[in-house]
């Protein structure tokens, strides 16, 4: 099961020498939260969290991105050109994601890099980056990852899974880019059966913490308007502050914004995150919204997640499970609750 | 607190069925310990899903402004304080509301108790009137309630709501002879270079999630001036001067309106102290002008008000 096995007290090692390669980001402790950042020393890793409390999505989908410059002066001959902003796509590590945040990658990959359309930047992110991953050994009760086509050790959207097996790290290689890693920097001992019987302990003594699932098998033959139109929505809603945070440390919700700033006749267009729990979001030029209502911008939320991805991919719900945003709403609206009556609307 | 609960639930019942409100406003239990969701029940039935415990923390004033129907609200002393505010800005009326008031021990914060946990996870909390009883996968923990209280119920000094139509429990002692300004004059004293570092290092956790606005009672603005887009006053990134623009005016367009009732800092998901920001200007309006927010229906904040015989010059 294991490849590679190593011991805990040889990971600053381990880490040092891929900082020797790669910009490394991992979760650091600061002011009590634990977050991804990149790191100049081992020591600066914390793996004693549950989760992070911001999804690492602003590794792939910066909260801000500078895309282009331009120049509103006449007299340059740059006038009218949009010029690209240069970006780091030096190779990257990020150490310590969970199975729910890199699955999340993937899901996002449906929306960034299709064959229609491929956003370069998030294409080159995701090409420049190795996923290193920590298996969950303490799900937390608000967890719900397993029912939504993850799991505490899934290794989809990894190249590389750590699993805390004791003394040591278990080490799986997913992929060819987890083996080109380990290619450059040395790691520890092949695994043994000892290890193999720890690592089997851990994932037995997870599945059986984990304590929330939710259902959505029917999500997909709903009816969509009824969906739309039910009674439901209108308690779901009302506790519902139409805050940000839900769709901030979401690691799947995707929606931005694009700005032009100007200062002095010199501009830059970025890309900002945005949502929909946003009135901005949806105000057209002519002042009119279409989801003037907090009920339709809450109503949106699910639909997007729960309904609408679901028909247009067929590859389930927009949703990986890891809970932030149940421990995280301030107003207690429980995306656990909402999954069972969309799916069971009708039943 | 039991006793409390069953009290808001005989309340609420008689209220619908002798249809004296259209709908009572209060807390059902949360879906995760440590947590309550803000409710509208408008049926009798529905009543027993009220609510009441340690962590019914949430500002319900929040969910009143421009309400056309009648509606009786369970309401703390800061909830109380702020019905008054909107009811002096005309954003509800006196008389659409029937003022459900408890007074308030305090409400617990969940964040002190997690922190306190130190990753374990609670399963389950109880509480009595003196302690927290808090059960986990494989431990059990015992905490001194008034130990893991909200900063901002640590200093309150209105615990009682200061309106209402009926209470669910006898008036408690308020506190007294306590700073509520320790930290500001610990700001206070700074430097001008060593301040702005602070507020640097204050703010620069910052994602403009905008919670704290949306939480607090008082930022009813139709279009926030940071939402305005024509023209647009303030940038979209996290540009850290922006970041610092909207707190900052958020806090003063709060000046003499805000009750220190903490549901800003409760929604931050980042633990960011933005009550340091009001809590200033809660300060510098108590020194002006004696005047402490939400009160007395017949008091404006001084922010609010116009006389014509002011003794200032520059006013005329």
């Amino acid at each position: 099961m294991a490849d590679k096995i190593i011991k805990k007290a040889d990971l600053p090692a381990l880490l040092s020498r891929l900082l020797d390669h790669y910009r490394v980001y991992a979760p650091v402790r600061h002011q009590g939260m634990t977050n991804f950042q990149e790191i100049s020393a081992a020591d600066q890793v914390d793996l004693s969290h549950v989760n992070t409390t911001l999804s690492p999505k602003s590794l792939m989908l910066p909260q801000s991105e500078s895309m282009f410059e331009f120049t509103l002066d006449r007299t340059s001959d740059q006038v009218g050109v949009l010029r690209e902003i240069e970006k780091d796509f030096s190779p990257r590590i990020i150490f310590g994601i969970r199975p729910c945040d890199a699955k999340s990658f993937q899901l996002l990959d449906l929306n960034f890099d299709t064959p229609t359309y491929r956003d370069p930047w998030w294409v080159k992110r995701r090409q420049s980056t190795t996923l290193i991953g920590l298996g969950c050994n303490d799900p937390c009760s608000t967890c719900f990852c397993t029912s939504v086509g993850s799991g505490p050790f899934s290794t989809d959207g990894l190249d590389i899974l750590f699993i805390d097996a004791g003394d040591e790290f278990a080490i799986q290689t997913v992929t060819e880019k987890g083996e080109q890693t380990f290619s450059k920097v040395e790691i520890g001992a092949e695994g043994s059966n000892a290890t193999t019987d720890a690592v089997l302990s851990v994932q037995e003594r997870a599945l059986k913490l984990m304590k929330s699932a939710v259902h959505s098998k029917n999500l997909k033959d709903q009816d969509e308007k009824a969906l739309f139109e039910a009674d439901f929505w209108d308690e779901v809603q009302f506790g519902c502050i139409n805050c940000g945070v839900c769709t901030f440390v979401c690691p799947t919700c995707w929606c931005f914004d694009i700005q032009d700033e100007v200062h002095k006749g010199n501009g830059i267009r970025l890309r900002n995150w945005d949502a929909c729990m946003f009135p901005l979001f949806t105000l057209h030029g002519s002042g009119h919204n279409p989801r003037a209502q907090k009920l339709q911008r809450v109503r949106q939320r699910f639909m997007h997640k729960l309904k609408y991805f679901v028909d247009k991919y067929d590859v389930g719900v927009a949703c990986v499970g890891c809970g932030r945003c149940v421990q995280q709403c301030p107003v207690n609206i429980d995306i656990r609750h909402v999954f069972r009556l969309m799916n069971d609307l009708g039943a | 607190m039991e006793q409390i609960k069953e009290k808001i639930i005989r309340i609420a019942r008689r209220l619908l069925v002798e249809k004296q409100v259209d709908a009572v406003l209060g807390f059902q239990r949360g879906t995760i310990p440590m947590m309550s969701q803000p409710i509208l029940i408008r049926e009798p039935e529905q009543v027993d899903r009220l609510h009441w415990d340690s962590f019914c923390a949430a500002n319900l004033a929040t969910y009143l402004p421009q309400r056309r129907d009648r509606v009786a609200v369970v309401a703390k002393g800061c909830d109380s304080r702020n019905i008054v505010l909107l009811t002096l800005e005309n954003q509800i009326r006196r008389d659409q509301l029937h003022l459900i008031g408890v007074p308030c021990q305090g409400m617990v914060d969940r964040r002190r108790v997690l922190a306190k946990l130190n990753g374990r996870e609670p399963l389950a909390v109880s509480e009595t009137s003196e302690h927290l009883s808090i059960k986990g996968e494989a431990f059990e923990e015992t905490l001194k309630r008034t130990e893991y209280l909200r900063e901002n119920c640590v200093i309150c000094t209105h615990r009682n709501p200061v309106i209402y139509d009926e209470l669910v429990a006898d008036l408690t002692p308020e506190q007294s002879d306590l700073d509520r300004y320790q930290d500001i004059h610990a700001v206070e004293t700074k430097s001008a270079d060593e301040r702005w570092y602070h507020f640097e290092e204050l703010l620069a956790p910052c994602i403009r999630c905008y919670a704290c606005r949306n939480a607090c009672p008082m930022c009813y603005c139709p279009t926030c001036f940071v939402d305005e887009s024509n023209p647009q006053w303030l940038g979209k990134s996290v540009d850290s001067t922006d970041t610092k623009t909207f707190h900052f005016l958020r806090a003063y367009h709060l000046a003499g309106r805000c009750t220190d009732c903490g549901n800003c800092e409760r929604a931050c998901p980042l633990g960011i102290k933005v009550r340091q920001l009001t809590k200033k200007l809660e300060k510098d309006i108590k020194d002006l002008y004696d005047y402490e927010a939400g009160l007395s229906l017949e008091e404006p904040p001084p922010l609010d008000t116009y006389r014509p015989d002011d003794p200032q010059e520059f006013i005329r």
